[in-house]
């Protein structure tokens, strides 16, 4: 259980100075909060709300909304396994056993090792390349079970390391946005007429 | 040049002058004015055409959730599905509520909602009174196509120490959430899972530990929420009630009393638009639970082994024998009466006319030391709704949240959506810090030096020249004598004329009390006077009525000399109280519920209090007892019943003229009283502060909702939420003492001294302790001495 370490509050002070409300900085500390740990902690939620003002409940409301939020540990990689339509015409079905079978976890489940979670999902958008699945988010077209045994081979031995970086991670190459280049935003009661608005005739 | 002339008619002075407010529109085919912004859904109950809704409550902000209220409404557009409790009226809008189309969509909207809805309203609380299961009935399809399994969850899950929660019946109207929110400002329960799985969730390990919570059960329009006090307690259609008035505070929220087999079993809110709008707090819903419990049920009277049952003949004239030995050996002054704010207007002005006409004592007080000056009365006084009407409020005054939660709400409303601003005055962080505009954080006995800051700030002086100013005056801090916040009322009424007083008075019936009445005569002494006097042996009779020195008056010490200096003690109550115990004779009085009469709020309001059950044992109303005392020391009140008495104060006490029966009978929010000409002003205040030793911190006392207090402690479901006494300090002064923050510290005063666990608290002010009043097992009014300006205390390292 943990709260956000010390980097990463000095990193969310940052992001939330980019919002003209607190508030609307949730869902940025939220992926913060998942990149520090793989998934959201009780405790991160609750630091999480104590930097945006608002209560635990709300946060957890928010957060449970959205898939890529998880509350469960998750192994370094998520398999996610399309079944909609096309894919499951195309043979989801067998992947998906096959899955099971060579990670020996069932669907939902994580590998003892941490390394792999496996999860069924819905459209990817890839119709036209079914089956397809997402390591970490990250397509791959037209999986055989051949294609997933290599799949899964690799990533064991830390081959697509490259391509593929930890379960959570929110980028690679951190930027930093200086003050000074802020965007300026303010709330929307201070904020004034916008400029290509027709101004009032003052007669 | 108004309309009629524009229009080339000649004015006539009859002509009606058009009503701008005025939108005409058809419901049904019948022709109604609604008002301009009104929503459908209103302006159709205006016409007296009902549509049916779940998510929809007029105290909340409209969400438009349950799509109960379509109806279909034609505004110039052709007819349309429109949700009436989200769109306002238009001028010739055509609203139809029971087309062929609109039943469809309601008949719709029934069925999926009763999809997943459980059909277990044989065994479910809320049948017999559930919106759901009579809109069905009014409004529903009659039959269900849907013939899946339903949707199971875990049932029922407690999301708080009051309330339960089955998923499965929750309809997802946003009702409660919206009022944990909105209302209560306490958003611990929240849609979670949102999707097919949404669920009304608290956080892990974070209940729903809100003052207002038993709102919810209430408001929620099917069987979700189950308070855990009625559960399975009653049907509701065997349920007997009575309107009147919770006495747990001095707010005087109007409520509905339910019983079964005469015993009380429920109370709910009525919304009574001057005070509560409908809200309760827990404490005032759940404490008609120490009505039932360990009540003193038949006379007692003190013999060598103890106090011992008796008989009500036997006992009254003990209590008579009593008064008139006191008179006898000392005169008509050395007998004094404390109390009365626990009952009703009738109970205040029977003892008044027993204590200050039969028995002739100058000595009678309704307050227990923890008020203020009963001169603060006489103050311009403010409404509950000028309060809320003012552009700014000013706070110098106990913590709403905790002592008068209900008034908090309607201040925090006033906050929310009315942008009044709040200045205030405090000891520490109150509950409505989070909301004020400026708030000053005092050491106690500086609000004078606070007040005159802010007098001179020129931004906070704008604010108070701006508009109507209403001041909410209370006793801030039992350690603390009152003489430097009525300095701090009087600096800032004579810095902002025309400012008004709101008095934040603590105690169920305190200002209807000492209005008929309870307030000493000139030369008289107050309830602090009176102990010391009895603890220097000058009282030879003390009548206590519903009076608990030992727990309420804040210093312990002096209230444990006065009970033992005292030669006579009379005590009437409904419980036997840790002072009713050193009585000589216990009068069982009749508790809420058991009695009918009047109560008068903290802005004179008075209304009216029913009685639903019997009186528990043999006990009887407070005015009775008076009555039969005079009777047995030779006088006649001439009250004969309840109603006698509620005339004779129309009749006879200044300020209540217009509070007749009649009045009362006519009006559902009450009648206001005025305060007494009588009661005269405090006269202008000078408090020499005593300098702070650095080595010592100043102690802030003040009350928490739930205490050791009776009505708490008898009522099982409330007794375990008090909270327990710590000491307070900010985490930079319990580094100082060097100590972990949970570990027991010393904490010594002039008087004593007590051990008590540390707390590292943010919200306390530097140099400052602040401990709870009366928690179970605590002790810090050992530590108080009521006769200084402020209480200062050493905390040691043990």
């Amino acid at each position: 259980m943990a709260r956000l370490n010390d980097d990463n509050v000095r990193l969310a002070h940052e992001i939330i100075s980019r919002y003209p409300r607190r508030r609307s900085a949730t869902i940025p500390l939220l992926h913060l909060a998942q990149e520090q740990d793989g998934y959201l902690t009780d405790d991160a939620i609750r630091h999480v709300a104590e930097l945006v003002g608002a209560t635990s409940a709300e946060v957890l409301g928010t957060a449970t909304f959205y898939e890529m939020f998880k509350f469960e540990p998750v192994g370094t990689y998520l398999i996610n396994i399309c079944g909609t339509m096309s894919c499951a015409l195309m043979g989801a079905g067998e992947l998906m056993r096959h899955a099971e079978q060579t990670l020996g976890i069932p669907v939902g489940g994580t590998t003892p090792d941490g390394m792999f979670t496996l999860e069924h999902a819905e459209c990817q958008a890839a119709c036209t390349e079914a089956p397809c699945l997402q390591v970490n988010y990250r397509h791959r077209f037209r999986v055989t079970p051949a294609d997933l045994d290599r799949l899964v081979e690799d990533l064991r031995a830390g081959r697509l390391g490259a391509e593929i970086p930890p379960h959570g991670t929110l980028a690679r190459v951190r930027q930093s946005i200086p003050v000074e280049s802020a965007a300026g935003a303010v709330t929307p009661e201070q904020a004034g007429a916008p400029a290509w608005f027709p101004a009032k005739d003052p007669a | 040049m108004t309309a009629t002339e524009n229009a080339g008619t000649p004015p006539t002075d009859d002509a009606p002058v058009p009503d701008p407010n005025a939108v005409q529109i058809t419901v049904n085919g019948v022709a109604h004015t609604a008002r301009k912004g009104q929503l459908v859904i209103e302006a159709a109950a205006d016409a007296g055409v009902y549509i049916p809704r779940f998510c929809y409550h007029e105290r909340m902000t409209p969400v438009g959730k349950c799509r109960m209220c379509l109806v279909e409404a034609d505004s110039g557009r052709g007819p349309a599905v429109t949700v009436s409790c989200m769109v306002p009226v238009m001028p010739d809008m055509k609203v139809e509520t029971e087309s062929p189309m609109a039943k469809r969509m309601q008949e719709g909207v029934l069925e999926l909602l009763l999809a997943n809805h459980p059909l277990d309203c044989p065994v479910c609380d809320k049948g017999g009174e559930c919106p759901l299961q009579d809109q069905t009935m009014t409004h529903g399809p009659g039959e269900s196509r849907f013939v899946e399994e339903k949707r199971h969850y875990e049932k029922p899950i407690p999301i708080s120490d009051l309330v339960f929660l089955d998923r499965e019946r929750c309809i997802l109207c946003d009702r409660c959430t919206r009022f944990a929110d909105e209302v209560a400002g306490d958003a611990l329960i929240h849609f979670i899972s949102r999707g097919n799985t949404t669920q009304v969730m608290t956080f892990p390990d974070e209940p729903f530990a809100s003052y207002f919570s038993g709102n919810t059960v209430q408001i929620c329009p099917v069987g979700a929420l189950t308070a855990k006090p009625y559960r399975f307690k009653a049907r509701p259609w065997d349920l007997e009630e009575i309107e009147s008035t919770c006495t747990t505070c001095a707010v005087g929220c109007r409520t509905v009393v339910q019983s079964s087999r005469d015993e009380l079993l429920r109370s709910q809110g009525v919304d009574s638009d001057p005070v509560n709008w409908g809200w309760m707090c827990d404490k005032g819903r759940f404490g008609f639970e120490a009505v039932r419990t360990e009540r003193v049920t038949e006379p007692l009277v003190r013999t060598a082994h103890g106090l011992e049952p008796t008989g009500w003949n036997a006992a009254l004239r003990s209590a008579v024998q009593l008064i008139e030995d006191g008179k006898l050996a000392a005169g008509p002054s050395a007998v004094a009466v404390i109390g009365g704010a626990r009952g009703s207007n009738e109970d205040a002005f029977a003892w008044a006319r027993l204590a200050h006409d039969v028995i002739d004592t100058p000595h009678v007080y309704a307050q227990m030391g923890d008020g203020l000056p009963v001169g603060m009365l006489a103050m311009p006084r403010a409404t509950i709704d000028d309060t809320a009407a003012a552009s700014t409020i000013v706070l110098l005054g106990p913590d709403l949240k905790e002592e008068l939660p209900v008034l908090y709400l309607r201040v925090r409303d006033a906050v929310q959506k009315r942008r009044v601003r709040i200045v205030e005055f405090t000891p520490r962080e109150s509950g409505l810090t989070s909301l004020a505009w400026k708030s000053a954080v005092y050491e106690p006995g500086g609000q004078v030096e606070a007040v005159r800051a802010a007098l001179a700030d020129p931004e906070i002086a704008d604010q108070l020249a701006a508009g109507p100013v209403v001041v909410i005056a209370g006793r801030s801090n039992l350690a603390e004598s009152s003489g430097a916040t009525v300095q701090a009322v009087q600096t800032l009424l004579a810095g902002v004329p025309g400012a008004t007083v709101l008095p934040a008075f603590r105690r169920g019936n305190v200002v209807g009390a000492l209005q008929v009445g309870m307030r000493p005569r000139p030369g008289g002494l107050d309830t602090r006077g009176i102990l010391q006097a009895a603890a220097d042996g000058k009282i030879e009779c003390l009548v206590l009525v519903g009076a608990d020195p030992l727990a309420d008056f804040p210093d312990t010490d002096l209230a444990r000399r006065a009970l033992a200096g005292a030669r006579r003690i009379v005590s009437v109550d409904t419980h036997l109280s840790a002072s009713a115990q050193h009585a000589d004779v216990v009068l069982p009085a009749a508790a809420f519920g058991e009695k009918s009469g009047t109560t008068t709020n903290l802005e004179g309001r008075v209304t009216t209090l029913g009685r639903k059950v019997t009186a528990a044992g043999t006990s009887r109303p407070d005015w009775m007892i008076a009555t039969a005392i005079a009777r047995g020391l030779g006088t006649d009140l001439g009250f004969r019943s309840v109603d006698d008495v509620t005339d004779a104060i129309a009749r006879m006490v200044d300020g209540y003229e217009g509070v007749t029966r009649d009045a009362l009978a006519d009006s559902a929010d009450g009648v206001l009283s005025a305060p007494p000409a009588t009661i005269a002003a405090i006269d202008p205040v000078e408090v020499e502060v005593p300098v702070r030793n650095s080595y010592d911190y100043r102690l802030v006392v003040t009350r928490k909702l739930y205490d050791a207090g009776v009505t708490v402690s008898n009522s099982p479901s409330l007794a375990h939420l008090a909270p327990g006494q710590r000491v307070h300090l900010h985490p930079l002064d319990v580094e100082r003492v060097g100590v972990q923050p949970g570990a027991d510290v010393r904490v010594s005063s002039s008087r004593s001294a007590a051990v008590m666990r540390v707390e590292a608290d943010p919200t306390v002010l530097r140099g400052t302790a602040w401990i709870a009043f009366n928690q179970p097992g605590g002790n810090v009014g050992d530590l108080i001495d009521s006769t200084a300006i402020v209480t200062d205390v050493r905390i040691e390292n043990l």
